[in-house]
This record gives C-alpha cells, sequence and structure tokens, in this order.
C-alpha cells in the first residue's frame, strides 16, 4: 500500500486529521493509567491471609450489662462451639484479618531503643489459635499450654508489679518481623521489648496478615498466649471439616452460645470469606468503576472515528470513484482507509505513551501509585489499534463501495 | 436572528440523524460521568457547619517523649486525659468540649424490645451548643453534672421514637449497659457530614444517637471506640486513666471570632511550654489549631478514591469534547455549499460564527439533558454501592444547574474551533464548485 498518497490527503485535513490524534492519544493515556490502577486493585485484592480463610466461620458476642465470670463463661462457649457437628477446632483470638481498625505495638530489640524498630499487630489467643487459624510454623515451636493466661490476669499483674508481668512472655512472630528484627539471624530464643517489657520469640510462623495496611504494611504480626473473653473483643474463629457446610455450622454456633447464656448479644456472624469480600469491596467497587470508564471511552473514541471517517468518504466521494474509474479495486480503497486509520491512531498511540506516562508521574504524586510498568503500553496500544481498524471498517466498506461511475456524474 | 438559527440548527439535526445523535450522546456521556463524580465529590467535600466553621478549632498538643522527634513533626491527633481535662478547666475559648466515640448496649424498659448495641459519644456539655446542635425536647446537661458524673443522657430522635414512639422522654429513664440513666434531652435530626468532630470513625456513615457525660462514660467504664494511641515508655493497662500516656480525646473549642485564633495559639504554645519546664513534656511546644474545613483537608476527609475518579471523569468529559469538536468540524464543512450561499447573499462572517455556536449550543444543550439522565443513573447506582457515603449522592439545585452551564460551556467551547472554520468558507469558491 502506498503511504505518500495518504499522507498527503492528511496534510489538506490537518485539524480532523489531528483531532483524531488527539482524541486517540488522551483514551491511551488514561486507559493505561485506569487499567493499572485496575491491575493493582486486582494484586490486593488476591492477597494471602496466611490463615486457612475457606475453612473458617466467625462469631463474635457481647454481654448485657456487666459481665461476672465472662472468663469462665467463655470455657463453656468453647465446649459448646467444639461440641457443634462439622467443628474440627475452635479457638478464641482478639482479632483477624481484613478489619479496618487493628491493635498494634512497637517491638524493639533493646530495651532502651529510643525509636522501636517496628510496629506489629498484636494478635492474642488461646490453645487453638494455630491449628485453628491453620497457621504454619517456620521455626521454633507452639506456645505451651502452661504458657496461656487470661487476659484480666495478665492486666491484674501489670497493675499490681509496675507495669511488668510476673514472667517473661513467649511470643510468635512471623517471618516478616523476624526478619526485621534479626535481619539474616535466627529469630527463635531472642529477646525483644515491647515498650519496657521483655518477650522472648519462641516461634515463627510463616504469615498471619496484619488485619489492615497499616503505614503501607501488611505482614508485620505478633501472636501471645492470652485469652480475651467475648466481653474483651474476643472472637470465636471456628474451622470446619467441609466449607460447603459453613452456613449451616454458623447457625448452629450461634444455637450453641445461645444455649450457654441467651442474655448476650450475637454482633457478628460470617465466614472469612463474607469477611474478606466486605474488607475488599470498595477495592472492587473501584475496579468496576474504572473498567466502565474504560469501556466508554473506548465507545465514545470509536464513535468519533466513524463519524469522522464518514464525513471524510463523504467528502471525497468524487475522488474514490475517480480511483475506481483508473483501476483501482474495493481492496485498495478498503486498504486505504484502514492504512489511514492505522496511520492516525499509531500517531495517537505514540503520543497517548507520552501522556500516560505523564499522568501516571501526576497519580504518584498525589495517590502513592507506584510506576506504570511498560507491559501496560503494548497492551494499551493494541486495544486501540484493533479499535480504531474497527471503527473505520464501516464507512471504508461504504467507500469501497461507491460506483466508479460516479465519477463522470457532475456534482 | 437567534430564533433563526435555532431554527437552522434544528433543521440541520434532522439531516444529519446519526451525526447529531452522536454529538449529543458523546456530550451526554461525558456531562453524565463527570457530573456523577462531581456530585459525589461535591456532597463530600461539603462545609458541615457552614455558620460556624472558621470558628471552631481542633486542637493538638505534643506530649510524647522526645525521642524520635524532628521539629515540623505534626503532634497527635487527639490528647490524652490529662491535658484535655486541664484545657477544659482553664476554659480560655468561648466554648469547648473533649469527647471520646463510644458503643453501649441499650436494654429497652418492657422486654418488647431486645438488647442492642449503638454508636454513642461521652462528651462535655458544651458539645451541643458548640456545635448548634438542635434539641426536639429537653436540653443539655450541665457543666456541674459533668463534675458529678451524674447518670444523664441525651438521645438522637431515632431512638425516641423507637424506643418512646416519638414521644417527649425527657425525665425518664434508659438503661444503658446496666446503669439506669436518666433522658434530659432529645435532639432533633442532625447529621453533620462529614462528621468532622471525630474523623477516626466512620466519617460519612451513621451517626451517633447516645450521648452521655465524659466523667460519667470513664467512671463506669463503659467501652469506648475509635483511635487510641500510647506513646509512654512504660506499658498501660488502662489507657483511658487521667495521667495515661495515650492520646484519644478529640478536643475543640469555639472561638469569638477567626482573629482570635493566633492568641489561643499562644495560648497554647504557652500551656506546653509550662508542662515542659514541670517536666511533664519532653518536646519543645508543638500545637496545632486548625479550623473545620483545614482540619478536614489536613485529614484528606474526602476518600482518596473520590478524588480520583473525579480526575478521570473530567478526562473522559475532555475525551468526549475532542470527539464532539471533531464531530462538528465534520458537520459544518459538509455544509460548506450552504454556507458559501449565505456568505455569497450577503451574511458576514460574524454571522456564520454565530450561526454554528448556536448550532453547537443546541447540541450542548440537548447533550446536557440526556446527561442529566445519566447523571441521575450514575448516582442511583453510587446509592447502590457499599460504600458509606452511598446514601448522600443526590442531585441538588446547584448541582443541577450546573449541570446545564457545564454542558453549554463544553459544547460552546467544542465549537469555537470548527465555527471558525466554518466561517473561513469563502463563498466565490464554493458557487464555483458547484
Amino acid at each position: 500500500m502506498e503511504i505518500r498518497p495518504i499522507l498527503s490527503t492528511l496534510r489538506r485535513h490537518k485539524t480532523a486529521a489531528a483531532l483524531i490524534v488527539v482524541e486517540i492519544a488522551l483514551t491511551c493515556a488514561i486507559i493505561c493509567n485506569a487499567l493499572f490502577i485496575v491491575g493493582q486493585r486486582w494484586e490486593s485484592l488476591h492477597q494471602t491471609s496466611g490463615v486457612a480463610e475457606h475453612e473458617l466461620v466467625v462469631l463474635s458476642l457481647s454481654g448485657v450489662g456487666k459481665q461476672v465470670n465472662a472468663d469462665a463463661r467463655a470455657q463453656e462457649d468453647l465446649a459448646a462451639l467444639r461440641a457443634v457437628p462439622g467443628v474440627t477446632s475452635v479457638a478464641m483470638v482478639d482479632q483477624l484479618p481484613f478489619r479496618y481498625g487493628s491493635n498494634n505495638s512497637s517491638l524493639g530489640t533493646r530495651p532502651d531503643q529510643p525509636t522501636p524498630t517496628l510496629s506489629a499487630a498484636m494478635y492474642v489467643g488461646d490453645e487453638g489459635t494455630l491449628r485453628t487459624l491453620g497457621l504454619r510454623l517456620a521455626a521454633g515451636r507452639d506456645f505451651r499450654p502452661d504458657e496461656f493466661m487470661n487476659w484480666s490476669e495478665l492486666m491484674d499483674q501489670l497493675g499490681t508489679h509496675n507495669g511488668m508481668p510476673l514472667k517473661t512472655m513467649p511470643l510468635i512472630v512471623t517471618k516478616a518481623t523476624a526478619e526485621k528484627l534479626f535481619p539474616g539471624q535466627a529469630a527463635v530464643g531472642r529477646q525483644v521489648y515491647m515498650a519496657n517489657i521483655p518477650l522472648i520469640i519462641v516461634g515463627v510462623v510463616e504469615q498471619l496478615r496484619r488485619p489492615n495496611n497499616w503505614n503501607g504494611n501488611t505482614s508485620y504480626s505478633m501472636l501471645m498466649p492470652l485469652r480475651k473473653h467475648y466481653d474483651q473483643g474476643g472472637l470465636y474463629v471456628l474451622r470446619v471439616s467441609d466449607p460447603a457446610r459453613r452456613a449451616q455450622v454458623l447457625r448452629d454456633a450461634v444455637d450453641a452460645v445461645n444455649r450457654v447464656d441467651p442474655s448476650r448479644l450475637v454482633m457478628q456472624n460470617q465466614t472469612f470469606d463474607e469477611r474478606r469480600a466486605d474488607y475488599f469491596s470498595n477495592d472492587r467497587d473501584m475496579m468496576g468503576l474504572l473498567i466502565t470508564l474504560c469501556v466508554a471511552l473506548l465507545v465514545v473514541t470509536a464513535l468519533g472515528i466513524v463519524g469522522l471517517a464518514s464525513f471524510w468518504v463523504g467528502q471525497r466521494t468524487r475522488q474514490i470513484g475517480v480511483r475506481r474509474a483508473l483501476g483501482a479495486t474495493r481492496g485498495q480503497i478498503l486498504g486505504y482507509f484502514q492504512t489511514e486509520n492505522f496511520l492516525l491512531v499509531t500517531l495517537g498511540i505514540a503520543l497517548g505513551m507520552v501522556l500516560a506516562f505523564a499522568l501516571n508521574q501526576l497519580l504518584m504524586r498525589h495517590y502513592e501509585l507506584p510506576r506504570l510498568p511498560l507491559a501496560y503500553l503494548p497492551v494499551g496500544a493494541l486495544a486501540l489499534w484493533v479499535l480504531g481498524q474497527l471503527a473505520v471498517l464501516y464507512p471504508a466498506r461504504r467507500a469501497a463501495a461507491i460506483p466508479p461511475a460516479i465519477a463522470t456524474r457532475s456534482a | 436572528m437567534f430564533a433563526y438559527y435555532c431554527q437552522l440548527a434544528l433543521r440541520s439535526f434532522r439531516r444529519n440523524k446519526v451525526l447529531t445523535a452522536l454529538m449529543v450522546l458523546a456530550i451526554a456521556l461525558g456531562i453524565g460521568a463527570s457530573m456523577t463524580m462531581l456530585t459525589v465529590y461535591h456532597v463530600l467535600s461539603g462545609d458541615p457547619i457552614p455558620a460556624k466553621s472558621t470558628r471552631l478549632f481542633h486542637v493538638q498538643l505534643d506530649p510524647e517523649l522526645l525521642a524520635g522527634y524532628t521539629p515540623g513533626d505534626e503532634p497527635q491527633a487527639d490528647l490524652n486525659r490529662h491535658d484535655a481535662e486541664t484545657l477544659l478547666q482553664q476554659a480560655r475559648g468561648q466554648r469547648q468540649a473533649m469527647m471520646s466515640g463510644g458503643s453501649v448496649t441499650v436494654e429497652p424498659a418492657g422486654g418488647a424490645l431486645k438488647p442492642f448495641m449503638l454508636d454513642a459519644r461521652y462528651t462535655t456539655r458544651d458539645f451541643f451548643a458548640m456545635f448548634d446542635v438542635p434539641f426536639l425536647y429537653g436540653h443539655a446537661w450541665s457543666a456541674a453534672e459533668d463534675e458529678g458524673q451524674a447518670r444523664l443522657v441525651v438521645i438522637a430522635r431515632r431512638l425516641n421514637d423507637k424506643l418512646f414512639g416519638g414521644a417527649d422522654s425527657t425525665g425518664r429513664t434508659l438503661r444503658l449497659d446496666g446503669h439506669d440513666f436518666r433522658i434530659v434531652g432529645v435532639i432533633d435530626h442532625w447529621s453533620p457530614k462529614p462528621l468532622f468532630y471525630d474523623l477516626n470513625l466512620s466519617t460519612y456513615g451513621t451517626e451517633e444517637q447516645v450521648f452521655e457525660p465524659f466523667q460519667t462514660a470513664i467512671g463506669l467504664k463503659q467501652s469506648r471506640s475509635g483511635s487510641m494511641n500510647c506513646y509512654g515508655q512504660e506499658a498501660t493497662v488502662d489507657g483511658t486513666e487521667r495521667e495515661a500516656s495515650c492520646a484519644w480525646i478529640q478536643y475543640w473549642v469555639e472561638l469569638a471570632s477567626a482573629g482570635q485564633a493566633d492568641d489561643y495559639r499562644t495560648y497554647l504554645t504557652q500551656y506546653s511550654q509550662q508542662q515542659h519546664d514541670a517536666g511533664r513534656y519532653q518536646r519543645p511546644p508543638n500545637v496545632r489549631l486548625r479550623d473545620v474545613m483545614d482540619w478536614l483537608d489536613f485529614n484528606q476527609a474526602v476518600p482518596g478514591d473520590v478524588r480520583l475518579q473525579l480526575w478521570l471523569a473530567l478526562g473522559f468529559l475532555l475525551v468526549c469534547l475532542v470527539n464532539t469538536v471533531g464531530l462538528l468540524l465534520a458537520k459544518f464543512l459538509r455544509r460548506s455549499g450552504e454556507i458559501g450561499v449565505r456568505r455569497a447573499l450577503g451574511a458576514s462572517r460574524v454571522e456564520i460564527f454565530k450561526q454554528c455556536l448556536v448550532e453547537a449550543g443546541t447540541v450542548g444543550l440537548s447533550g446536557g439533558v440526556l446527561g442529566l439522565g445519566l447523571a441521575e443513573l450514575g448516582l442511583w447506582a453510587v446509592r447502590h454501592r457499599p460504600t458509606q457515603y452511598a446514601a448522600l449522592a443526590h442531585l441538588d439545585a446547584s448541582m443541577l444547574l450546573l449541570t446545564f452551564v457545564l454542558a453549554l460551556v463544553a459544547s460552546v467551547l467544542a465549537g469555537l474551533l470548527p465555527a471558525w472554520r466554518a466561517m473561513q468558507i469563502t463563498p466565490a469558491v464554493q458557487l464555483k464548485t458547484q
């Protein structure tokens, strides 16, 4: 296909050609960045938490009025929940991944450290925690049965002993936490400090996600052998043998705790998957919105190309007739318009790439978005090339259908 | 002449139905998308208390350890109890209040209703007058009752409707967390958006229905919610204790005029210096005093996603406009012959220009009408999204007007270049080629 005649024609329609190029460039820039954000959200949607997500259901209760013997009542609850058919194990923990708020504490390797090494999410849980959540030990051991105590007990100790527990408390940390505290060294057996309280790391688990994204980090967590009862924020976590039976287990679990003491309120009862879905609902929503925007942009751009190309075909009816009369085939006319479109779109894409990076710079500055990976550019370019060719097809076919006889007709 | 041009525009619509429809659709899509996002942004970035927002200030002090301090650091958003109580006692503003979020279990009398949990606010008496909270029945509690940890409560209209069928419930008893409280006031519908006074909580979500004296709630150890940040070198057993090194109390002050902010800031600096001299503070005075809109701005109360969506929607509108420029150009130039004739018959260039702009404007208005429909559809979709601000997404009169202004301005702008090109058409050449 000869390009020169196309170029010279375009030179005579500079404004219209420039408008198509600008439109393609803007579309390209916006689409690349929008798809990039979609990709980012998609990734965050698929973050793992380190717990056996599909096998867990969660229940939380609140007492009405002052709770007496709540620690003992919580043990009754746990026994009742273990007896629910389909439950393999039960634990009481104070927080779980995928929540907007979190309990955190700072950790350091020295008691007098002016700024702590890191701030980690502080999970406290009872004897069933590791097994129920499905946490995998990478090093060290699980807590021993004699290491667990009630949260209220610990608070009493802190209150009466100058803010110090009676025994050095054991701690399990995540791999990421261990690596940050002791880079390149074994963390098991080492002493760390929470403010001035010493703790001993006894185990390291592969992963336990922070409840939320805090200071841009989701991997620093620690676990302490403490039982918080239902009125102190303790959540009942049940692991089921068959994920398909989660809904039934949840209903039975609510009945079970109500049989122990019906005067309490059931605040939340949901599967872990539901909890995860809730947490990421905004991200999914944003993805849907951005994809809709991209589709709308492509449609508008396509319509613009159809409109302008149709106008051109109308304007050049006579020239096309002349070309046809001089022997040009329909295929050649079709090819002419498609090449023309290809040239314009390519120019638009080239400009669009520059714009895409400029836009990305702006987004990086204001929305803490990472740099746009180069891979998004060929994808955006391909989409626009295909779009351009499809959009120009209809006007080009109309042009090709112009009979040669029109050349001899006076206007 | 204007009416004639409108008529011409309509006639041209009929002749180029597809092209016109494409333009109207493009403008409508652009207007629809940007108006949806502009409305959401408008609703979320509004002034929650316009009459007073320049006179209400959020107070911040810096009681943290010297370790890790760099001059210019932002102090904690909240105050610890010692500082909040001292400032409240010194009462240097026209009004002041300390507060924290909480949650309470309500046990309805009679047993017809099951107990349920509600969000609460533990605060001091000035809260109501400061934030212009309207009372339906009764009134706020007194300063003495604040001090005396009186078991009093002010409830919201919604709760009053639920428990007492909307009757005047002042003087009646409400059982909260196992304790009896006397209702002294019922507040009318009141929901500042965003919920500026405590940004730890859901900023656009549900509002609190129970208001208790701060000291009463803390004395009874009722459960509190919101952020608590402990910073000391020692482990804290109970962060709500008076001397605990934990920041968790929102402190607001109302000044007689915005001009008094400097004086109050000086007072806060002096207070910090005194604390420093007394050994309570390690850091040099580091205070912040922001009025309502500054505070919202600083905390980026409008979610980042919403701002991003707004920019992308405006980008989309831009693409739609470029598209319209192209289509209008095609449309006008296609009528070169007609324009040539008009020119030959004596129409000046300016008249041609005007005619083209009128046509562009009509396209814009039609696009605006359709775009309004799309914006309503978009807002309907927003209302069905799982965001906490979903229910707020409604067009108001100003946004309605803005839709048409935006559509008209955008389309006339889009028409400028094509109209200018059309006006260049020389009568002679056109007539000759005919």
